[in-house]
């Protein structure tokens, strides 16, 4: 099994800036839309590269959601950028009218999200937007753990027809994923082989997880790590496989407990397979400031919350 | 060949009772601002646009129309229907199950002519400037019209689209608000007193023309030929329709009590016979 290894630590939104900057010179009906965030979002070289096809919207996120459902009316492919919270939650409306239910060819591409954004706060981190994005009907949920997957997500998602989200992080995290691993949408990634316990982790988490799988290997546990990107649609069958052979699950992510990727997974569980299931995920909870670390380490979304939940849940096996 | 006037008021007072027998088979939906819309959607889709035969989402080379007030779905169902979207008789499927003809309009059931999903208010403005510049980006010289409801502009979303429009110089839409000055819970001065409408799209920066007599064909295809005259200048252009809602049904005018109301058998009766003469068109 491929080891995965740090080749060089950088920020998601930068990996999503690389993918607009490869789809502006490769797509001509890549436009990108803005809400005064430009930097945050890494969209500087479109910008510069295709002025005509980049739409700065000013502060005004249910307007660049619509303008965005109109832009697909000519044949257009809107990527929007904004952070998070102000991609979903402030215009779910929005979104739920012109983009999800209009069909229109969105994609809402959010970064800052979760606990990782650090100092600004509750009020920016938001830990409710996977479970938002979900529930609406034909949108395509997909959470990404570096710079190269963030970056091969996006170019795939301008060859995908039809509502999506792609959420991605602020901070300078490892880089891990191979550059030219093939990125399919709706398709889970095994990361590492085991057979005690399956870890299914999304975003940041994803790292996380292989550092727990190797502390959980010094302690006698085969830990098998399956990257989901894909939160819908899921990989059913990636998990199910698993979990054939390991009999219990943990689910990580930088998300509220209740609408995740855990979630998710549970139904999957109660449908076809029951079995123990783990959470690492945020209790039920708004963030607060600090570092992304100390914020990780607080709310328990850190490699060592992972090996307490494996712990956990290979007892009740 | 386009209709001539007489023609146009003959297909008005079909659309009229299109709407009225829509809304009484299934005893619910929006007849008032429907009959105040009429004359404007029959003058639209009749006289005033470029359309190309058939549907196709992208609609590239022609002339574009979104609804954002989608409650006035019957009056645009009709004149759709009547301008060969879809089979005329498919309105006898209003509001019913299994139906792609919807309380409020949507894409999701593949009608032709409808290219957005409207009801929750005040996001037809932003959807109809995405698709202005969608135009202006494949060198597509058509219009984009669309229509709001007076009541609709309270919704916030459309003071952000009107100043983008303006500052990013989308002059190639032409946005008509339907100045009936009712809502749901009363007039709209009662409600919320929007103050001068014009004088706030002015202050926007748009360019502003009124058509004082919103319920006549020819006062409306003047007005917005007019307008029309107007787009490709830098600044995009609004419409402020002055109509009457319920017009065309004396019981339904000069009130806000019809805006989601059906009418009774009695009443439908009534209301029909006060709009008999479709000159030797049929109901569905």
């Amino acid at each position: 099994m491929k080891k995965y290894t740090n080749t060089g630590s950088k920020d998601t939104r930068s990996g999503f800036g690389a993918g607009m900057t490869e789809l502006g010179q490769k797509n001509e009906n890549v436009v990108a839309l803005c809400a005064d965030l430009i930097g945050s979002l890494k969209f500087d070289d479109f910008k510069k590269n295709h002025p005509e096809r980049f739409f700065q919207i000013g502060i005004a996120e249910a307007n660049m959601i619509g303008i965005a459902a109109g832009l697909t009316i000519g044949g257009k492919i809107p990527f929007t950028g904004t952070f998070a919270n102000f991609s979903t939650g402030r215009v779910y409306d929005q979104i739920r009218q012109s983009v999800a239910y209009s069909e229109k060819n969105v994609k809402i591409c959010a970064s800052h999200a979760g606990l990782t954004l650090g100092e600004d706060g509750a009020t920016h981190q938001i830990l409710e937007d996977i479970g938002l994005m979900k529930m609406l009907p034909g949108m395509t949920v997909i959470n990404t753990c570096d710079y190269n997957q963030t970056k091969a997500a996006t170019l795939a998602l301008a060859d995908h027809h039809g509502p999506a989200y792609l959420r991605f992080g602020r901070p300078v995290v490892p880089n891990f994923m191979p550059a030219d691993e093939p990125f399919v949408i709706g398709k889970a990634i095994l990361l590492n082989e085991g057979t005690d316990v399956t870890i299914v982790a999304t975003g940041h988490l994803v790292w996380e997880a292989l550092i727990a799988a190797e502390a959980l290997e010094a302690k006698g546990i085969s830990a098998e790590v399956i990257n989901i990107h894909t939160i819908k649609p899921l990989d059913e069958e990636a998990i199910l496989k698993s979990l054939a052979k390991t009999k219990c699950i943990v689910t990580a992510e930088e998300h509220n407990i209740l609408g995740g990727l855990g979630e998710s997974v549970s139904r999957v569980l109660a449908l076809h397979h029951p079995a123990p299931q783990e959470f690492v995920a945020v209790n039920d909870s708004f963030g607060e400031s600090g570092t992304p670390e100390q914020l990780m380490e607080k709310y328990k979304l850190n490699n060592q919350a992972i090996v307490e939940a494996v712990e956990r849940v290979i007892k009740r096996k | 060949m386009k209709p001539n006037t007489q023609q146009l008021n003959d297909l008005t007072i079909q659309v009229r009772r299109d709407i009225l027998r829509m809304v009484h088979a299934v005893n619910s939906g929006h007849p008032g601002g429907s009959l105040g819309c009429t004359e404007f959607l029959v003058a639209l889709y009749q006289n005033l646009m470029e359309r190309k035969e058939g549907f196709d989402m992208d609609g590239i080379g022609e002339d574009l129309f979104f609804l954002s007030n989608g409650h006035i779905s019957p009056v645009f169902y009709s004149v759709l229907a009547r301008s060969g979207y879809f089979p005329v008789s498919e309105l006898a499927t209003f509001r019913l199950i299994n139906s792609r003809l919807q309380g409020h309009p949507t894409t999701h059931d593949g009608l032709p002519g409808v290219r957005m999903a409207s009801g929750s208010l005040g996001q037809g403005l932003s959807v109809a400037i995405g698709a202005a510049q969608a135009k202006k980006l494949n060198n597509d010289n058509h219009i984009i019209y669309s229509l709001h409801g007076d009541g609709e502009l309270q919704e916030g979303q459309n003071w952000e689209a009107i100043m983008y429009a303006s500052a990013k110089k989308v002059d190639n839409i032409i946005a008509t608000v339907d100045l009936n000055g009712k809502q749901i819970d009363g007039s709209t001065d009662e409600v919320l007193n929007m103050g001068s409408i014009r004088a706030k799209f002015e202050a926007f920066d748009w360019e502003v023309l009124e058509i004082k007599e919103g319920n006549n064909i020819e006062a409306i295809i003047a007005g917005m030929t007019d307008a029309k005259s107007r787009t490709g200048k830098g600044k995009p252009v609004c419409v402020l329709l002055h109509t009457e809602m319920g017009n065309g049904v004396d019981f339904m005018m000069h009130t806000h009590a019809w805006h989601g109301k059906a009418p009774n058998d009695a009443q439908l009766e009534a209301a029909l016979t006060q709009n008999y003469n479709t000159g030797g068109q049929s109901d569905y």
